[in-house]
């Protein structure tokens, strides 16, 4: 645990003195993304439930947390939690009728209210339709501190990031995640042991859909517009895509998984549409070659290194 | 036929104290296909009560009946005087009837320490705090090195669950299953698929727990049936065909048919 706590701390040490030398929006939607990836991560890594329709709660929170900025002087902070506290609502009443069904009919689920969420963003008059919603001001934090210009910014996205992935580290090794681990293996057993597992899965939804939530919102502060794209199946599957890269159930095999997507289709951005058949190829030779992911498979490559020393010496003792 | 029937019914009416489990009447039917049809059994308290029989007697169904993992078709089920019949397994558990499962159902990827303690937390009530700490939960540690021990893994609580032989595993899984303090222990096949030097064990490891409890079991190793059992039920084709002690039982002309004709098969 103490591992964990200092690879986070050098992290955030490099992570403080990146925008000297990277591209300060870049930087943010990579930490956007790993902040979306994460909540999947707890979703289908550490519950082991598969939703198709991340991307509803995403886009939602990004058009709320837009519509308070544009329409009133809210300071940001406040409209962040604004956008996340409508997804933990929405969330709240699909995983009423979600959470019942398991496989590949919760997934199909999520994926039909996604694209109900989608067609509502879609003819909403507040969401400028097709055209999205531009010009989404960065109203000042705590009403006082001005954040217009990017590489202060910055500072604000990381230290709300640095925030949400201690949450979800936390939730992953709370008393709560370890019920859900459980689950994961062996749902029947939690059952029998007198624990309902549906209502461990509830909750898991609703936070995973909140963390959604604040990653959808704070990337319409990052870019100043929000989109249809945000709340599109494309986004769904591309969370997907970050999470089984990195590595899923990993802690943080997500967050380079977001990070190797957004570098990736940064790069490929000048080849047009072939950038997604890249992506397609790369997807295509992870899930063949390298089947944890990303992290998976390093630490999985430490853990062989280990064992052998560790029996070595359980022969001695 | 009537004559054994008889004294499986007859407890049902006696006062329910000395009972701790008793079923009237209860049948499980799928599709066209009466899995079980029409069991009256009770177990007494402070027994060790095998369920045995040929292949596809429906035992393991039953099983899940009395617990509550299958819904009945009919049929009645009190448990501690309380009736369970429309109860969901969750709750049957938290009233002192915890089972074990055939296939080993132990958390492959949690530790032993861990896996002890998903059950302890059942009833610590800190199982929804996803905003704490697990160190939050460090007061079960105690008691679930103490279930370790009990069972003989006190020395492996930091093993994937996943690294334990077949046998270990089983052990495991009780000393998990006692986490909840049950009354009433239900173990599915204890020694299915175990070596001859792991049935051993596993036999005293029940007859320990047994104390102070009542424990029903569905086994197939009648050496062990013999030796630990107070009382056994058999059934045939879902129904019951004799029920008493074991030497009672296997003197039972319908049990000796019914276990020889499997043997012709």
């Amino acid at each position: 645990m103490n591992k964990t706590l200092l690879i986070a701390a050098v992290a955030l040490v490099a992570a403080l003195i990146a925008p000297v030398y990277i591209y300060p929006v870049l930087l943010m939607t990579i930490l956007c993304f790993a902040i979306f990836a994460s909540s999947f991560n707890l979703l289908l890594g550490y519950a082991g439930l598969l939703s198709f329709g991340h991307a509803m709660f995403f886009g939602t929170s990004a058009y709320i947390t837009g519509y308070i900025l544009k329409t009133t002087s809210i300071s940001l902070e406040l409209a962040l939690l604004g956008g996340m506290l409508v997804s933990t609502i929405m969330a709240a009443l699909v995983g009423l009728l979600a959470i019942r069904r398991a496989g590949i009919q919760f997934a199909m689920i999520t994926l039909a209210f996604s694209q109900f969420v989608y067609f509502v963003l879609l003819q909403a008059s507040f969401t400028g339709g097709e055209n999205g919603m531009q010009g989404i001001p960065r109203n000042a934090l705590f009403g006082l501190i001005d954040v217009k210009d990017s590489f202060h910014f910055y500072y604000v996205v990381l230290a709300v990031s640095a925030l949400a992935l201690f949450l979800f580290y936390r939730i992953v090794n709370s008393p709560f995640g370890e019920i859900l681990r459980a689950i994961k293996d062996k749902e029947p057993r939690v059952e029998s042991l007198g624990m309902k597992p549906e209502q461990f899965k509830y909750l898991a939804f609703v936070l995973s859909a909140s963390l959604a939530g604040l990653a959808g919102a704070l990337k319409a502060t990052v870019f100043q517009f929000a989109t249809l794209t945000d709340a599109s199946w494309p986004i769904s599957g591309e969370v997907i895509l970050m999470t089984l890269l990195g590595g899923l159930g990993t802690l943080s095999g997500p967050m380079f998984g977001a990070a190797i997507v957004v570098i990736l289709n940064d790069e490929l951005a000048g080849l047009g549409e072939w950038a997604l058949i890249a992506q397609g190829v790369i997807l295509l030779v992870v899930i063949v070659f390298f089947r944890r992911g990303f992290v998976g498979e390093i630490a999985a490559l430490l853990a062989k290194w280990k064992k052998p020393a560790k029996s070595e010496a359980e022969v001695t003792a | 036929m009537s004559e054994v029937a008889a004294p499986a019914r007859a407890p049902s009416a006696a006062s329910s104290a000395d009972n701790i489990l008793v079923a009237e009447n209860i049948s499980r039917r799928f599709g066209a296909f009466l899995a079980v049809n029409d069991v009256s059994l009770s177990v007494r308290r402070g027994s060790i009560h095998a369920l045995i029989g040929p292949n596809g007697a429906g035992k393991t169904t039953c099983f899940n009946l009395l617990t509550k993992a299958l819904p009945l078709t009919s049929g009645r089920i009190s448990f501690n005087g309380t009736d369970i019949s429309a109860l969901r397994s969750a709750n049957v558990a938290r009233l002192g009837l915890v089972r074990s499962f055939q296939i080993s159902a132990t958390f492959p990827n949690l530790t032993l320490l861990e896996n002890v303690r998903v059950a302890l937390q059942a009833t610590y009530g800190k199982a929804f705090h996803f905003w704490r700490s697990i160190a939050a939960v460090k007061d079960l540690n105690a008691r679930a090195n103490e279930l370790l021990d009990q069972v003989g893994l006190a020395g492996s609580r930091d093993l994937m669950a996943s690294d334990l032989s077949y046998g270990k595993k089983r052990a495991l899984e009780i000393a998990t299953t006692l986490a909840l303090e049950p009354d009433l222990l239900l173990l599915d096949e204890p020694t299915a698929g175990m070596g001859h030097e792991d049935i051993e064990p596993i036999t005293r490891l029940i007859r320990k727990v047994a104390e102070g409890r009542t424990v029903l079991l569905v086994e197939h190793n009648l050496s062990v049936v013999s030796t630990l059992c107070d009382r056994v039920t058999v059934l045939q084709h879902g129904q019951i065909i004799a029920d008493g002690s074991y030497d009672t039982v296997s003197r039972d002309p319908l049990v000796r048919t019914a276990y020889m004709g499997e043997e012709d098969e």
